[in-house]
């Protein structure tokens, strides 16, 4: 990937301030910086065409681009090896039709996930996520970044409930896949290569998602034990015939719990509640403690500096990650606490000193390799980050991935660098 | 096809695992869609993925074009051959090669059927969740390259949503794993554009497919009503309620004849029967049923009944996946179609296809996925009455063109294929099919896989695409871009 600034000529600018308005193009600051990479502007387009040909100037000019929504999650990823322009979806922020007879949404990429609740509230229903600050993150940021939450136990991720996408690609084209109804099979399903592609191919402008019931009756239980313990709990939990909603497993230092979540009928939950102690045997429940499901936002706040990671590990190897995650904090004298919903992803966070921290993290995804699972890095010193690939070593379909980014932004116009392997 | 490249195939595949006798050929003109037929140069049936390598390796060398084929129980001409090209088929690659039940997942050969996942591990408790009526017989291969649905994705998710990760052989004859055991692996979500690629970015060689624990209690309703129209407003009714039943399914009175007729499934003669299925904790399934029952009285049905037997409901079952076939004695010849629309949009769109059915003089009947708008209206004809043919043909694809209006798809699980390609054009804008090519062209620069099939019209991949320019129907303000 080309890496450099493509900025050969001073950069007219002007232009693009006619292109989205001159009130919405201003200097960048301090605080618009990408892991310490400065931008020059910060445009916000009024309108899916304005971005779209605020890109295409962009492109044509060699200025290199990073989308941005709320700007919770910009530390993901690698460090851009260039970014001169941040392309704010904060105007595009409306939610364009509610059929919620047809429990559907149209919404454009800049509405910030709480307000989107908020209006499908109305009718009984939402978006069946639960993603990291939804006061502030976006539909396009939660997109690009592939931010589901604790509720894709039982509801799935994000892949499976966007149903429609509209993109705006380098060259200026705004196109669009998969459509307002649920079921589609009609051509390639570019939702789905959108979501997690952490910008690198276009820029998401609006997306249509199924929607789901608000649950009538919620119930949370918790338990204590060894994560060993809570490790097979969870596993017969699985193998049994309850219908949670969200099933965790978090520790610490010395303390590990479980979550199971409920919705439905008031019966419903009742007779499963029941069937969750029969399974848990002598280990008592107790009520879930209120902030029990925004545990994986919560590991995002400690001291620093600090690593904080995301892993992808199958259900049966939980156990065996916590043990892992505190043996190689131990020894570098490192705190840690880690949450992981029964899918298999999981966040980790380790506290302490730089040193400990790089040893801690080669150890642990050398590890979890080994296991078959993947370490993501989303948020650690600059210094950390600039050394090692965030993302690990790529996979044997790497060269497969370069071309894909080669065909869309040919000239790795958007977030340069910042995604898997340099793309 | 030369000599030399028949040697070579010969030793790839041995002698057993390559056809070219034409009369054995013929096996594979067509899949399910029996109205194309094109003979290929040769059938190939590898026995593993090294086989298959080999295989689309020479194809490449030589720019053999191929399509690989499963069951070949397609509705849309999907694993339709080439006429220059071969037909790899992969039938003999149908083990099963480990079942993780701790973890849920299992991995399987692409000629392995649909129904034996579920067999495999159904002493377990766990069953594989996507069903299209074809599952007896149709395999993981083809379900991952339509996408493939059934009556159960409106709450358990299409195929998409249950592989995990597959081993690819990409058109240029390499191996790459697309996605794995564990989510979200680092990357672009390159199995989810596979999955639902119909055959034009490689061949799936393996699987990883996630199982899914059986529910404690299955409960299925029948209700009989006047109308679709009735029918569907009990649907609404339903959804509105806030409930997501396991499957919605409904049927018109010449369906249910049909299906009567075939596997006297008990159903009642009404213009309008629902079957709705509702699974979970035996409490919530009880008060719900109750709901259901309730909605249904409530919209006009007069009469319902729950199945009270895990063999009455198979029975019921049986009907509604026999229905396709079972038309079959209603009329010498009928078009299957398979279009999309919003649920709200359905008591317009039955109206609409009455209207055009009357004013062609041809029956319809109706076979719905109800819970996501899943359509598929039957053409009945009669082939030996000259034009008829072509008459059913015109109002399969008037349908369809109801269905994009009605803001819907061409397609909600039969795929593209060869048969709708020409409608591909209609439901999207030009930079939208462009868009799709970009792909395509990342995994098949050479269109080598399944060339062809699920889009109007071929495209070189050296071409640089054009910038947007609005539709003239946007800038005429007839549609809207979503």
């Amino acid at each position: 990937m080309p890496a450099a600034s493509g900025v050969m000529t001073p950069v007219s600018w002007p232009e693009l301030a006619e292109i989205v308005g001159k009130e919405h193009l201003r200097a960048a600051t301090a605080a618009d910086a990408i892991d310490g990479v400065e931008a020059q502007r910060v445009a916000e387009p009024g309108t899916a065409e304005d971005l779209a040909r605020a890109l295409r100037w962009a492109h044509a000019a060699g200025v290199k681009v990073s989308p941005r929504g709320g700007g919770t999650k910009l530390g993901w990823g690698n460090p851009p090896a260039a970014c001169d322009l941040v392309l704010s979806t904060a105007r595009l922020n409306r939610v364009l039709e509610h059929a919620w007879a047809d429990m559907t949404v149209i919404v454009e990429a800049g509405c910030r996930v709480a307000d989107l609740q908020k209006t499908l509230a109305e009718h009984g229903q939402r978006l069946a996520l639960d993603p990291l600050w939804p006061e502030r993150a976006t539909i396009g940021g939660i997109l690009s970044t592939n931010d589901s939450g604790t509720l894709r136990a039982r509801y799935g991720s994000l892949r499976d409930l966007i149903i429609g996408i509209t993109v705006a690609l380098p060259d200026g084209t705004l196109a669009k896949s998969g459509g307002k109804v649920v079921k589609n099979v009609a051509g390639y399903d570019l939702a789905k290569l959108f979501t997690g592609a952490l910008g690198t191919l276009g820029v998401i402008v609006q997306a249509i998602f199924r929607l789901h019931p608000l649950p009538r009756e919620s119930r949370s239980l918790s338990f204590s034990g060894t994560p060993e313990s809570l490790n097979q709990l969870l596993l017969a939990i699985q193998a049994s015939k309850l219908t949670g909603t969200g099933l965790q497993l978090r520790a610490a230092q010395g303390s590990a719990h479980l979550e199971v979540r409920f919705d439905g009928t008031a019966a419903g939950i009742q007779a499963q509640v029941k069937q969750v102690q029969q399974i848990a045997g002598s280990m008592a429940a107790s009520d879930a403690p209120a902030n029990a499901w925004t545990s994986h936002q919560a590991i995002w706040d400690g001291a620093t500096p600090a690593l904080l990671t995301k892993f992808s590990v199958l259900p049966a190897q939980f156990a065996a990650v916590c043990a892992l995650v505190e043996r190689s904090a131990g020894a570098q004298s490192l705190a840690w606490k880690i949450v992981v919903q029964t899918v298999g992803a999981g966040y980790a966070r380790l506290e302490g000193n730089e040193q400990g921290l790089r040893t801690a993290l080669l150890t642990l995804r050398d590890e979890l390799a080994k296991m078959g699972g993947t370490l993501v890095v989303l948020g650690c010193p600059v210094a950390i980050k600039r050394g090692l690939d965030a993302w690990g070593p790529p996979s044997d379909a790497q060269p497969l991935m370069v071309r894909v980014k080669q065909r869309f932004d040919p000239d790795g116009t958007l977030n340069p660098g910042r995604f898997v392997g340099g793309i | 096809m030369e000599a030399r490249i028949l040697n070579e195939f010969r030793a790839i595949v041995g002698a057993p695992g390559l056809i070219t006798e034409p009369e054995q050929l013929s096996t594979y003109e067509c899949d399910g869609l029996t109205m194309f037929r094109v003979l290929p140069l040769a059938v190939l049936l590898p026995t593993s993925t090294a086989q298959v390598q080999a295989i689309v390796r020479v194809c490449h060398r030589e720019k053999i074009p191929f399509v690989a084929r499963g069951s070949g129980t397609g509705l849309s001409g999907g694993a339709l051959p080439v006429a220059k090209g071969i037909v790899i088929s992969l039938t003999r690659m149908n083990r099963i090669l480990e079942v993780d039940l701790p973890n849920q997942r299992v991995v399987v050969e692409p000629g392995v059927i649909n129904l034996t996942v579920t067999a495999r591990v159904a002493p377990d408790g766990y069953f594989y969740a996507p069903d299209p009526s074809s599952q007896l017989v149709c395999s993981i291969g083809g379900n991952v390259a339509e996408n493939s649905g059934g009556a159960h994705c409106l709450k358990y998710g299409f195929t998409t949503t249950h592989v995990l990760g597959m081993e690819v052989v990409l058109p240029d004859g390499s191996l790459v794993h697309l996605g794995g055991r564990t989510v979200d692996r680092p990357g672009y979500d390159l199995p989810g554009v596979f999955v639902g690629s119909e055959g034009t970015l490689g061949i799936a060689t393996q699987v990883i497919l996630r199982i899914v624990k059986k529910p404690e209690v299955i409960q299925v309703l029948l209700a009989a009503f006047n109308s679709t129209n009735e029918a569907g407003a009990a649907v609404s009714g339903i959804i509105a309620a806030g409930m997501l039943p396991a499957a919605i399914e409904m049927m018109d009175n010449l369906a249910i004849q049909a299906a009567e007729a075939a596997v006297q499934a008990n159903y009642p003669n009404c213009g309008g029967l629902l079957l709705v299925e509702l699974d979970g904790p035996a409490p919530e399934v009880e008060t719900l049923m109750e709901e259901v029952a309730d909605v249904c009285t409530k919209c006009g049905a007069w009469e319902i009944h729950v199945a009270q037997s895990d063999a009455e409901r198979a029975r019921v079952w049986t009907g509604r996946k026999a229905a396709f076939a079972a038309v079959g004695r209603l009329a010498p010849a009928y078009i299957v179609q398979d279009g999309v629309i919003p649920r709200t949009a359905l008591p317009h769109v039955m109206s609409e296809i009455v209207r055009l059915s009357s004013e062609v003089g041809l029956r319809v009947a109706n076979v719905f996925h109800a819970g996501d708008g899943n359509l598929h209206p039957l053409v009945l004809y009669d082939n030996s009455v000259p034009g008829q043919d072509k008459l059913a043909e015109k109002l399969a694809g008037d349908i369809l063109r109801l269905c994009i209006k009605a803001g819907g798809s061409i397609t909600g699980e039969h795929g593209v294929g060869e048969e709708k390609k020409m409608f591909m054009a209609e439901m999207y804008a030009e930079p939208d099919l462009d868009t799709m090519q970009l792909l395509r062209c990342a995994f098949d620069p050479e269109n080598l896989s399944n060339p062809d099939k699920v889009f109007p019209r071929p495209r070189l991949c050296g071409e640089k695409p054009g910038v947007y320019e609005p539709h003239p129907l946007e800038v005429a303000g007839v549609v809207q871009r979503f």
